[in-house]
């Protein structure tokens, strides 16, 4: 009751209509104890970021098999920054190519999932995550 | 400025924290809510029920849309449930609203049921508290998806709509006890679907077989649905009833599909007239606080005592239950007065 729940929004940025890893995300972390927000397909930017926004969640994470992660995160981000949401970390689940990594992380994504990756490391890198944030903001944050 | 300027002076982030903060419980809650309670009582709230998959979503995503045509506010709490097992949950509801987003006049919240039983959770009604006060003109409360006895929505909603679908039982379960019975209004969604002429002839034949009570003396008496009495023992009192709208959310008005958002919005207004005219709304809201402070009263005794009694002498009163030395009521009576009585 006193303990925050760990809310995470799992949404599918971009055209492609493979779903079925996020599902299979969303539904392991159901099963770790977080409170889910799934999205669905198809979403913009600014539905993302929107989203993230109203359900006040801890972290995005987001899908994206499409190959167009160098166009969809940018902006994302930006978005997201936009709507006074810096503080929200981005993971991505997905086919990311080795030489992109880098740069992604250097936009803030915490966390780049591939293919092959155990869902415990997923939610340990979400836990990790929740509790460092919880540090730097002395629990519940209010804006100023 | 505090968290609840922020909230009034329309900061969404805020809000958002906000109803996280009331989400959680706790003292930061008490205070917020504390601070916010004066600006509630603005808002209308429609209470969206109904069995899985008879498209409560879509319908409040069709209705949402249909007020803001008519620059009204709108805010949508979507409550989904948490999984007994893991304490997880997957929250869904918003892919059915994906239409809402990008508009500043909607703001739409999903919560999860965190082990609540009545098809809201235990702090839907606060959440609900701080959209009001946030001055959200039209508050949709959607509930889990609900079988025969989640009738909590009746007693947080000023109008209710139980909603239902073609192909879901037969006549008897229409004159069944439960959710049927808090209906203000009966939606049969999905009415382009074969049986829904069915559907509606059941509804309306159990509309004919009684009248739900006056909705007054089904959510009075603490909390509890005890007395419901027949249309005919209640004269005193004007009747709302319930009627049969027929809609068919998903569908493209443009494409001359006949939706049914239009009548339902319109009985939807007429239900709130008649609660307003027959001063029955401020009846309702003194029984719904009621309700409120005799729980509120309720947790707030029963965390006290527990306290005073300690774990220690509790478990020891449950070993002897559980060796038949003592029974349950007069264990009560033990833990109440303090003393062995004989």
């Amino acid at each position: 009751m006193t303990k925050r729940a760990t809310r995470v929004l799992i949404a599918k940025p971009g055209l492609d209509g493979h779903d079925r890893g996020a599902k299979v995300i969303a539904r392991a972390l159901r099963d770790a104890g977080f409170e889910v927000i799934y999205t669905g397909l198809r979403q913009t930017p600014e539905m993302i970021a929107e989203a993230a926004l109203q359900e006040d969640v801890d972290v995005v994470g987001l899908s994206i098999l499409s190959g167009a992660h160098m166009a969809l995160v940018p902006r994302i981000r930006e978005v997201m920054n936009a709507s006074e949401l810096q503080d929200i970390p981005i993971i991505i689940g997905g086919i990311i190519p080795d030489d992109d990594k880098p740069v992604l992380q250097q936009m803030g994504v915490s966390g780049i999932f591939g293919p092959g990756t155990s869902t415990e490391e997923i939610v340990a890198h979400i836990n990790a995550l929740v509790d460092a944030h919880n540090k730097t903001s002395g629990g519940v944050s209010t804006p100023s | 400025m505090t968290l609840a300027d922020d909230v009034l002076n329309g900061s969404r982030r805020a809000l958002a924290r906000a109803l996280t903060l009331v989400e959680n419980g706790g003292a930061g809650a008490d205070e917020i809510l504390t601070a916010l309670f004066p600006r509630t009582g603005q808002a209308w709230i429609i209470g969206v029920t109904g069995a899985p998959g008879t498209g409560k979503s879509s319908l409040v995503n069709a209705l949402a849309k249909a007020y803001r045509a008519e620059a009204k506010t709108v805010a949508i709490v979507a409550v989904d449930p948490t999984s007994p097992f893991s304490g997880g949950a997957i929250l869904g509801d918003r892919i059915r609203m994906r239409d809402l987003s990008g508009d500043s006049g909607v703001f739409i919240r999903s919560m999860a049921t965190r082990g609540s039983l009545g098809g809201l959770a235990r702090t839907t009604r606060d959440v609900m508290r701080v959209l009001d006060a946030a001055g959200y003109d039209i508050i949709l409360v959607e509930t889990v998806g609900a079988g025969q006895s989640e009738v909590d929505i009746a007693r947080a909603a000023q109008t209710t709509l139980v909603v239902e679908a073609p192909g879901l039982g037969d006549d008897v379960q229409a004159i069944k006890a439960g959710i049927l019975e808090i209906a203000d209004i009966l939606v049969v969604n999905k009415a382009d679907r074969p049986g829904a002429d069915n559907t509606v002839r059941g509804l309306r034949a159990m509309l004919e077989l009684g009248h739900p009570a006056a909705k007054s003396q089904m959510i009075s008496h603490h909390g509890q649905m005890m007395k419901v009495q027949s249309a005919a023992h209640s004269n005193d009192q004007p009747l709302w009833l319930p009627p049969v709208i027929r809609t068919v959310a998903t569908a493209d008005k443009a494409a001359g599909v006949e939706t049914g958002i239009g009548e339902l919005i319109e009985a939807i207004t007429a239900h709130r007239r008649f609660l307003e005219t027959a001063g029955m709304a401020d009846q309702l809201e003194r029984s719904r606080m009621e309700i409120e402070l005799y729980d509120r009263l309720q947790n707030a005794l029963m965390a006290r005592l527990l306290a005073t009694v300690g774990e220690d002498r509790l478990s020891e009163i449950l070993a002897r239950i559980q060796a038949r030395e003592l029974d349950p009521h007069r264990a009560v009576l033990l833990i109440l007065e303090g003393q062995e009585i004989a």
